[in-house]
């Protein structure tokens, strides 16, 4: 058997055993239990499986766990000593979900973008957001809690 | 054909397409069970009014005093440390019910809502219920759980009260504690519970708070455990590991009706660790991780022998060529439709069609399916989770005790999950395994393998009167559905009739159901009808209706939109829509704007008004109708199932467009409260209006009639 690949997620380092042709989706879920990332898809069509890869939006089921060499963030890593993240806490506030499965999704590519771009007007949301999908139709709560995250970041730096 | 006079204008309709059964009730618990499983305390219980009264042997009676009656249908738990748990069967689904049920009984029994925990779609410790379907939960439930906590509430006014030797009407409960003013003693809740094996049956008349008087209802409270979603430490179906879990998957036909002609299974049987099974028609392997289980299924030959099978491009001509001839139609009729149109001054002749359309719940299909000692547990995102049990019951030869179904808050359903495929797999898997097993399906699978809503032709033969009366409405619907079939508008002749069709495509529930169609159809038409009268589309309208709670959607939609609203630019166009459907009000003006170079639609603005009774949660309900727009604004202009020789062609959302951000118009809803009037459910009517709006403005914009759902397939 192969020596473990080791991958760094959410600042702590797991030796990971799946094949590196595994998709990094399963290896979170399957092999990390961190079941916050999504399956929605399998094709990078949904956005339920964003993670961010070394601060980049990736859809984690398009990535093989052998390609990755920088730090993983996945939703589970965004809450800090019992605070949520100001942008968990804007979606929380607005109720910018409905049955919240692609919830961790659209946090992870709000987040990506912030860090992008911390004051974006609709549109850039718009079109930043494109890739991800809620069926149940939330997008304009989403959109109102991506601008109140970027006021709350931006009085309080993380 | 069975004549049913008048069906359709007066209850909300139930629906053939709801895979509908005969209840089979059950309850396992004993009274002394119950106190055992859940605690010393007081436990009150509502019970179904039907012919099992007679039957009742519970709720203190003196015959066999520990056993409860059969036919519960929610009941309410105090305990010893003033805890409320309320049980329904109903589940959460994205729609809200976790929260807005726990608001009822939290306003009625008087305690903070926080204190309320709602045990939802259990089949060991909820009781029977058919479904959460058919937006049945707020106008059905929510004042069965209001009876039940106020039962309860009684129950410890009367108990306080025996103790301080007054008279319960003496006493006032609010906030979990009871009080005597005269005396000014004070009890909570938990201290009137403690050391308590009390169990009672609701009475059959006990007013309940009127929404006037909602402390707690009526209020925009935050969705229950909205913390765990925002964080992704809530486990849907789909997230569950047991220890020692194995990852299912099953081996598809290659085309709609193909049969197996051989299957060898051999090769797939010798790699480590899979387990396979062919049972039947069943093929399917499990194995330690979802690759190898891919691995196991690609590696079993089988051979098929697929039949012809109609194509999208011949839907509807085939629709009309197979409808069935037993006796499964619904007909309605009034006057004559022949005296109508002679008495009209113009007539109007129209056929529509809708295509399949998909659910696509973000979280496909799942199960995760557990042996222990005989006795089978499957957890499953469905909305039928006692079915699911029965069905699972009958396929393993087990007595329903035997099974239990538990489903965790889902990952959205619209319809789509009445149906137990995924369960009987994971559990026909995880019998032979001996391990747990989870089948997720993938997003092809979910496209392929669910059912679709039911496509259809609908067609419409309509005269209306000089002054603009209608005369006659010949409705004709073949295989979408008979909801909403019904217009709303006053006609002296009427013929309307559901037209039942052998369908190429599996068909069942969905968000609306055939309301949708059959509004679409009917608004359109409407349209074209106030224009032959050279009438204004609202004003036209308002002089056909005589409900007076549909009359002022219309006003009030009109008033929001700024109707009739004038044209500022190229390519723009408004139009309207609405209608009376599962009890709920609904009226949708909708503007939208053209481009002539690529004759692409955009959806630039949306104003809903929408009535449902009493509101219990306004910001829960603006959340539904907000997404109930969006969600429909994809079956009004671009979702279709494209399928041909048996396989859908489509089967992805890159090849399958669902709406998006950039699709989403500037949206206003605007909310009637009528406290007055009984809560209806909401998570399906609004949606109704949006398709013929749409379809209205963009003849307003084009002169041209779009007669097809989508109404712009390639936009």
């Amino acid at each position: 058997m192969a020596p473990p690949l080791e991958l760094e997620i959410n600042g702590t380092k797991y030796p990971v055993h799946s094949d590196p042709d595994t998709r990094l989706l399963t290896v979170l879920r399957d092999e990390l239990g961190l079941t916050g990332t999504k399956y929605g898809c399998g094709e990078g069509q949904c956005g339920a499986c964003t993670v961010l890869i070394g601060g980049s939006p990736r859809r984690s089921c398009q990535v093989l766990l052998g390609e990755v060499v920088q730090p993983v963030t996945t939703i589970e890593g965004l809450e800090k000593d019992g605070h949520l993240h100001p942008i968990q806490q804007a979606f929380l506030d607005l109720e910018a979900f409905q049955c919240a499965y692609c919830t961790s999704g659209m946090i992870i590519s709000s987040l990506a973008l912030l860090t992008q771009k911390p004051n974006p007007s609709p549109t850039e949301i718009v079109q930043f957001m494109q890739g991800n999908i809620c069926r149940c139709g939330t997008y304009p709560r989403i959109v109102d809690a991506i601008q109140q995250a970027a006021k709350s970041m931006e009085k309080q730096p993380r | 054909m069975s004549t049913l006079v008048n069906k359709f204008t007066q209850e909300p309709e139930p629906e053939r397409y709801e895979f509908r059964e005969s209840p089979i009730h059950h309850f396992a618990l004993d009274r002394r069970d119950f106190f055992k499983f859940f605690g010393a305390g007081i436990m009150v219980f509502a019970v179904v009014k039907n012919g099992f009264a007679t039957q009742e042997s519970g709720g203190g009676r003196q015959n066999h005093p520990e056993e409860l009656p059969k036919e519960i249908t929610a009941w309410l738990h105090i305990g010893e440390d003033g805890s409320v748990t309320a049980f329904t069967g109903k589940v959460e689904i994205g729609q809200n019910i976790r929260t807005s049920l726990a608001q009822s009984v939290a306003d009625e029994l008087r305690v903070p809502f926080e204190s309320v925990r709602m045990v939802m779609g259990d089949t060991q410790l909820t009781p029977f219920d058919m479904g959460t379907f058919g937006s049945r939960t707020t106008p059905t439930m929510a004042p069965q759980l209001r009876r039940v906590a106020s039962a309860a509430r009684d129950l410890l006014l009367q108990t306080a009260a025996k103790e301080w030797n007054t008279a319960p009407e003496k006493l006032l409960a609010a906030n979990a504690k009871i009080t005597d003013p005269a005396s000014g003693r004070s009890t909570t809740y938990a201290d009137v519970a403690r050391g308590k094996t009390l169990a009672q049956r609701i009475p059959d008349e006990d007013p309940v708070t009127p929404a006037s008087a909602w402390t707690i209802a009526g209020k925009s409270l935050a969705k229950v455990d909205g913390r765990a979603f925002v964080t992704g430490r809530h486990q849907y179906t789909s997230d569950l590991r047991p220890a020692g879990l194995l990852y299912g998957k099953v081996l598809r036909p290659p085309s709609f009706g193909a049969t197996m002609a051989s299957c060898d299974v051999s090769a797939a049987q010798k790699l480590p660790g899979a387990v396979l099974v062919h049972d039947g028609n069943f093929v399917g392997a499990a194995a330690p991780s979802e690759t190898e289980a891919d691995e196991a299924i690609a590696a079993i030959r089988a051979e098929w022998k697929e039949t012809p099978q109609p194509s999208s491009s011949e839907l509807f001509s085939y629709l009309k060529l197979n409808v069935e001839t037993s006796d499964r139609g619904e007909l309605t009729q009034s006057g004559s439709i022949e005296e109508g149109l002679a008495r009209s001054a113009h007539r109007l002749d129209s056929t529509y069609t809708i295509a399949y359309i998909a659910h696509a719940p973000l979280e496909p299909r799942a199960a995760v399916a557990e042996w222990k000692d005989g006795k089978l547990t499957v957890w499953t995102g469905t909305q039928r989770p006692f079915a699911t049990r029965d069905n699972l019951a009958e396929a393993f030869h087990l007595a329903k005790e035997n099974v239990r179904v538990i489903v965790p808050d889902t990952g959205s359903a619209y319809g789509g999950k009445h149906t137990p495929d995924a369960a009987l797999e994971a559990a026909r898997l995880a019998r032979a395994a001996g391990k747990p097993v989870k089948i997720v399906w993938t997003r092809e699978e979910e496209f392929t393998w669910a059912y679709f809503r039911p496509a259809g032709v609908i067609e419409i033969k309509s005269g209306v009167a000089a002054d603009g009366t209608l005369t006659a409405w010949e409705f004709h619907n073949y295989n979408s559905g008979a909801a909403g079939i019904g217009t709303p508008y006053t006609v002296p002749n009427q013929h309307i009739e559901f037209h039942p069709v052998r369908s190429p495509l599996r068909q069942g529930s969905y968000r609306g159901l055939a309301a949708t169609a059959n509004h679409f159809a009917r608004e359109s038409h409407m349209d074209d009808l106030a224009r032959a009268a050279a009438m204004d589309p609202l004003d036209f309208r308002l002089k056909n209706i005589s409900d007076p709670r549909l009359r002022d959607v219309f006003q009030a939609v009109a008033k929001s939109f700024g109707w009739p609203a004038k044209k500022t630019k190229p390519g723009q166009g408004f139009g309207m829509g609405g209608g009376i459907e599962k009890g709920g009000y609904v009226a949708t003006c909708a503007e939208i704007s053209t481009d002539d170079t690529r004759g692409a639609i955009r959806v630039v603005r949306v104003v809903t008004a929408f009535d449902c009774g009493a509101i219990v949660n306004p910001d829960g309900l603006r959340n539904q109708i907000i997404g109930a727009n969006i969600m429909g604004l994809g079956g009004a202009l671009f979702e279709a199932m494209a399928f041909d020789g048996g396989r859908i062609t489509n089967a992805r959302f890159s090849r399958y467009r669902v709406p998006r951000f950039r699709d989403v118009p500037d949206m206003e809803i605007v909310l009637l409260d009528c406290k007055d009037i009984p809560s209806a459910g909401a998570g399906e009517t609004p949606l109704v209006g949006l398709a013929p709006a749409i379809g209205n403005a963009i003849f307003d914009a084009t002169g041209v009639r779009r007669t097809t759902l989508p109404l712009a397939p390639r936009a």
